[in-house]
């Protein structure tokens, strides 16, 4: 865990994330992150070899709802929260590049 | 032509092929909510929180999908475990919560394989769970995504159960890569887990392409192609990239990573580098759901109830035919479902190997796939039987069989109305005694072991009786003449 | 009468009504609010309604439910139907859900009446509440001070007297935090105890719904009313109820106390919350339990994990907000510039530090260092407690390190922000339930909190304890 954060891992994630920084938030970011980064690089000293992950606190298996349909919500309600409708459909700008 | 002015072999090379197929499960509801599974609804109508990716709105999953997914799991040798949901995170419009649930490093079915009519085993990697995406319309531009003004986002789609299907790269070539969709559409749609309309988009096909020199055990750099929507779209790109790939290695060239957009209008694969960099999906196991753990009891009992499957219809097939299972007379028909009449045939005492024969060459020519025109079972074997013996001609018998598949009815009638009647023995025989004695020149020659002149004494039987000999039996009669002369 | 369980059953009496009730509280809303800002949305048309409606069943002789005429006070990521919800973020303002979180139907089937939605951190991320885009809330008990976040406006709201229950969201300690600097009872319930169907998610695997009330007895009543499986959420636990107020009345005779070490005297707590702690124990003891030190040596690296788990689930549940579908939307030439444009302009800059932060921590190559070993830390930090529980019923610590905090006094670090959690997040990160009980003040005179940590499902025998540290702090005349 000992790498440093660096500017451009920040402008990195930043895109990631589809967030667009000034080159004064990038920089702030970046200082920030960073010391968040080292406080918690006392758990990268930890050796815990060994020790399973934890994703869950509680190992639930086996959670199933069965194969009936339930209502659906009603569309009008459902668009007139979009910001775009068009043709009972979400508009949307182009896209550029196609789904991976 | 390589740059060296020498002819480039395609057989120099090896055409590498593995497929990603996605396979829409026929459940009622989608895979985490109780919104409905259907194609064709008004847009933005089978719609609800969860689906939407609602703020608040959480995942619970369809217990009918996992049966499914048991099933396809075991229709081809998979081994069923213990699996976790995972969230692919990355950002497209069709994906309303901005991340995919699938699974990633631990999926329900692994290490599987599917038997080609062939007889080749092509290994499964995995078959996975995973939600399927929205649908988006490309307005403007033609519909191509690339030069669209606008898009329109439908999520009817949203949420409903996917089984993905990823194999070895095992397959060698266009045609390979063809049958093993089309087995695996069978499989799938046998075990009901399916429709499997590509044309609906409820199967769908990706691959990846390679090629490496022939003798080499090396993989080759792959590139993946994606937006082929039909069997034949599939056989075009493969072989299309693969020579792509040939003629730019063969020219110095190098095989960038990279997906391909396969343009049927053009007939080629494009680039798709866009000014994306490459996908990091930062999966992490999905915390709104739990462990997903069949056990052996539910894998078994799936197991034990899946119908029965193209691969052992052709073994039944083959065995009652006494033919090979990977004959292709066998794929057509059991492809073509009409191996039922196989099974009948055999019931009714008639011969296997001639109603495979006359199915498989006759019938298969006249029926399109799902071609409404059922055949009548039990005329057929009729006919098969009348054949078999000796009351009509092969010739005769495959004209009558026309007629059946094309309008029905009864053998026996149709023969008699196309005034088809088999020559009695002994006219044969009369026949046969006076072509015979009409070409003596021929006849010495024939007797004295030239077996060419078969041909020559079948024509001329064949014209004196106006085609309504028995020619086997005819073929016989000469040889046995001429056993008797010998002697 | 501030008591839940007096109002409800007052009312169901037909002894009050509802009307009168709602009415009390709003005139009190009308003349405090503004000093405190602890609502985004006073809903006070709908509560008069629903008051009516409550009031017209009693008169039909139909009972409204264990909570009927109850003011109850939502934070504002909780999903209410018809009403706006905005997780206090611009991204966000103006949405209306199409739909009621399971706790709001619980409640509505309870006869509580909604006075409003409540303001916080936004999307959940924060400790003082001064991360909403709308505004801070004020602690009533000091207008200059932080309520604690980020529940802080529900915290206020029930410290105020606008509500006399509210809910709030507990991922790091930001139901009992607030409770803590507020001087009012919060708890955050077993993880899974409460559906989190309609609660707009932060961390999956650490957020719990919970109550404030102003005396545990309410916010017992509270959690029976709201906790039990709902199909809905696949994470629910299959229990039909938190059983809180199960062992109410027992006492405390013969419990064993363990008092974290770790929490006790650690760099970082103020001495006058040591000091209250110290007292608490003390007073369990003279009630009969066996009160002793006890080591839970891995919630030392709790704050680290929380701080790799926390934000990279929040990446991944924050990720919808694009403008497609709801909420705000930003013109773009493309959909990706849509995309940056809208969650530049919407989201505020912790909420931007922690998608960043949770990014990284999940990206390629960086998976197992940062959020893989988290995620054992967790384990570590299960496995200590369960020995702890071993010999003992319930642990004790301070809720938060420090009283309430002037607003400005620590937004220009982040990291010393973080620290306002180091007693919570251990309860988060293990799934167990917590309770913050006022228990005296500072010696600036402001509310501290006394934690009480349970393991999971232990409900009963944690509201249990806190009964009696709460009858132990009105007798000492320290807590209000």
């Amino acid at each position: 865990m000992a790498q440093p954060l660096s500017k451009d891992d920040v402008a990195h994630v930043a895109r990631l994330a589809r967030l667009s920084l000034s080159s004064e938030e990038l920089e702030r970011y970046t200082t920030q992150l960073a010391s968040v980064l080292e406080h918690a690089a006392d758990i990268g000293a930890l050796d815990i070899e060994g020790v399973p992950p934890t994703a869950h606190p509680f190992p639930l298996t086996n959670v199933f709802r069965q194969d009936v349909p339930r209502p659906c919500l009603d569309r009008d309600e459902v668009l007139s929260q979009a910001p775009e409708v068009e043709d009972d459909r979400f508009r949307i700008p182009r896209i550029l590049g196609e789904a991976p | 032509m390589s740059q060296s002015g020498q002819t480039v072999q395609s057989s120099d090379w090896e055409t590498v092929v593995g497929l990603e197929v996605h396979c829409e499960l026929r459940t009622k509801t989608k895979l985490f909510c109780g919104c409905r599974n259907a194609f064709g609804d008004e847009p933005n109508t089978n719609v609800c929180p969860v689906c939407l990716g609602l703020p608040g709105s959480l995942p619970v999953l369809n217990e009918q999908a996992v049966e499914y997914a048991l099933r396809i799991g075991a229709a081809l040798h998979c081994r069923s475990q213990r699996s976790l949901f995972h969230r692919k995170n990355y950002f497209y419009p069709d994906m309303p919560k901005d991340y995919q649930i699938s699974q990633y490093d631990v999926p329900i079915n692994i290490d599987g394989w599917l038997e080609l009519p062939s007889g080749k085993r092509i290994g499964i990697v995995r078959a996975h769970m995973e939600e399927d995406t929205g649908k988006t319309t490309h307005i403007g531009g033609g519909g191509r995504i690339h030069q669209a003004g606008h898009s329109l986002v439908d999520y009817n789609r949203a949420g409903v159960p996917l089984v993905e299907i990823v194999s070895e790269p095992d397959m060698r070539s266009a045609d390979e890569a063809r049958e093993y969709v089309e087995e695996l559409r069978a499989v799938l749609v046998a075990a009901g887990v399916t429709d499997g309309k590509m044309e609906e988009g409820s199967l769908r096909v990706d691959c990846n392409v390679s090629v490496r020199p022939q003798g080499s055990t090396d993989l080759g750099t792959r590139c993946e192609i994606k937006n082929m929507n039909s069997l034949r779209s599939l056989a075009r790109a493969v072989a299309y990239e693969a020579e792509r790939q040939i003629e730019l290695i063969s020219n110095g060239g190098r095989v960038d990573q990279e997906t391909r957009h396969w343009d049927e209008a053009d007939a080629r694969t494009h680039s798709m580098r866009s000014k994306e960099e490459a996908f990091d999906y930062r999966y992490f196991p999905e915390p709104d759901l739990v462990v997903l753990d069949p056990g052996p009891e539910w894998v078994a009992a799936v197991a034990a109830s899946l119908p029965i499957l193209p691969a052992e219809r052709r073994a039944r097939v083959a065995g009652a035919a006494g033919v090979p299972a990977s004959s292709e007379a066998v794929a057509t028909v059991v492809r073509l479902e009409l191996d039922g009449i196989i099974g009948a045939a055999v019931m009714a005492n008639a011969d296997a190997a001639l109603a495979l024969r006359r199915l498989a060459n006759e019938v298969a020519g006249e029926l399109a796939e799902g071609d409404k025109r059922a055949l009548d079972a039990d005329a057929f074997i009729g006919l098969v039987l009348m054949e078999q013996q000796g009351e009509l001609t092969s010739a005769q018998a495959r004209t009558v069989l026309k007629v059946l598949v094309a309008e029905g009815g009864d053998p026996k009638a149709i023969a008699a109305r196309l005034g088809f009647e088999v020559m009695a023995a002994s006219a044969l025989a009369e026949v046969v005694d006076q072509v015979i004695a009409a070409n003596q020149r021929e006849w010495a020659r024939y007797a004295g072991g030239d077996d060419k002149l078969a041909g020559f004494f079948i024509g001329k039987i064949k014209a004196a009786t106006g085609g309504n000999a028995d020619l086997r039996a005819a073929t016989q009669l000469l040889q046995q003449y001429r056993a008797a002369q010998e002697a | 009468m501030t008591s839940v369980v007096e109002i409800a059953a007052a009312v169901r009496r037909g002894e009050l009504s509802a009307a009168a009730i709602i009415e009390q509280h709003l005139a009190r809303i009308d003349k405090d609010e503004v000093d405190i800002h602890a609502f985004n949305l006073v809903m006070a048309d709908h509560a008069r309604a629903r008051a009516a409606e409550v009031d017209g069943m009693v008169a039909r002789g139909e009972d409204p439910g264990a909570l009927a005429g109850v003011p109850v006070a939502l934070k504002d990521l909780i999903c209410t139907r018809g009403t706006p919800t905005t997780c206090s973020s611009r991204i966000l303002e103006g949405w209306v859900p199409p739909y009621d979180a399971t706790v709001v139907s619980r409640l509505t089937a309870a006869g509580a009446v909604f006075v409003g939605k409540t303001n916080m951190d936004e999307f959940a991320m924060g400790s003082s509440t001064e991360n909403s885009a709308f505004g801070p809330t004020r602690n009533p008990r000091d207008l200059s001070r932080v309520p604690g976040g980020s529940s802080g406006g529900s915290a206020a709201a029930v410290a105020a007297g606008f509500a006399a229950i509210a809910l709030g969201s507990d991922t790091g300690g930001s139901i009992r935090q607030p409770a803590a600097l507020c001087g009012v009872v919060g708890v955050k319930p077993t993880y899974g105890m409460v559906s989190r169907y309609g609660l707009v998610a932060f961390a999956s695997s650490l957020d719990q719904i919970g109550p404030f009330a102003t005396s545990v007895a309410d916010a017992a009543l509270a959690l029976d009313t709201i906790s039990g499986h709902d199909e809905a959420d696949s994470t629910s636990i299959p229990t039909d109820s938190a059983r809180a107020r199960e062992n109410l009345g027992r006492g405390v005779d013969g419990l064993r106390v363990g008092v974290i070490a770790e929490l006790a005297g650690a760099e970082g707590i103020a001495p006058d919350v040591a000091a209250r702690i110290r007292e608490a124990a003390e007073a369990l003891s003279a009630a009969g339990a066996k009160v002793e030190e006890t080591s839970v040596p891995a919630v030392r690296y709790g704050l680290s994990a929380y701080y790799m788990i926390a934000p990279a689930e929040a990446s991944s549940n924050l990720a919808r907000y694009d403008g497609v579908r709801y909420g705000l939307r930003k013109p773009g030439a493309d959909i990706t510039e849509m995309y940056m444009a809208t969650r530049s302009a919407g989201f505020g800059p912790e909420v931007k530090r922690r998608i960043m932060l949770g990014t990284y921590v999940l990206s390629a190559g960086y998976y197992d260092a940062y959020y893989g070993k988290s995620q054992r830390v967790r384990t570590l930090i299960i496995r200590d407690f369960e020995e702890a529980y071993r010999s003992f019923d319930v642990l004790l610590s301070p809720t938060a390190p420090t009283t309430a905090f002037e607003l400005g006094a620590k937004t220009s670090d982040p990291l010393t922000m973080y620290l306002s959690d180091i007693c919570t997040i251990p309860s988060n990160l293990a799934g167990h339930p917590a309770i913050s009980v006022p228990f005296g003040t500072g010696d600036d005179g402001l509310p501290v909190g006394a934690q009480v940590l349970a393991p999971a499902a232990g409900e009963p025998v944690m509201f249990q304890v806190a009964e009696v540290l709460e009858a132990a702090a009105a007798a000492k005349g320290g807590g209000r």
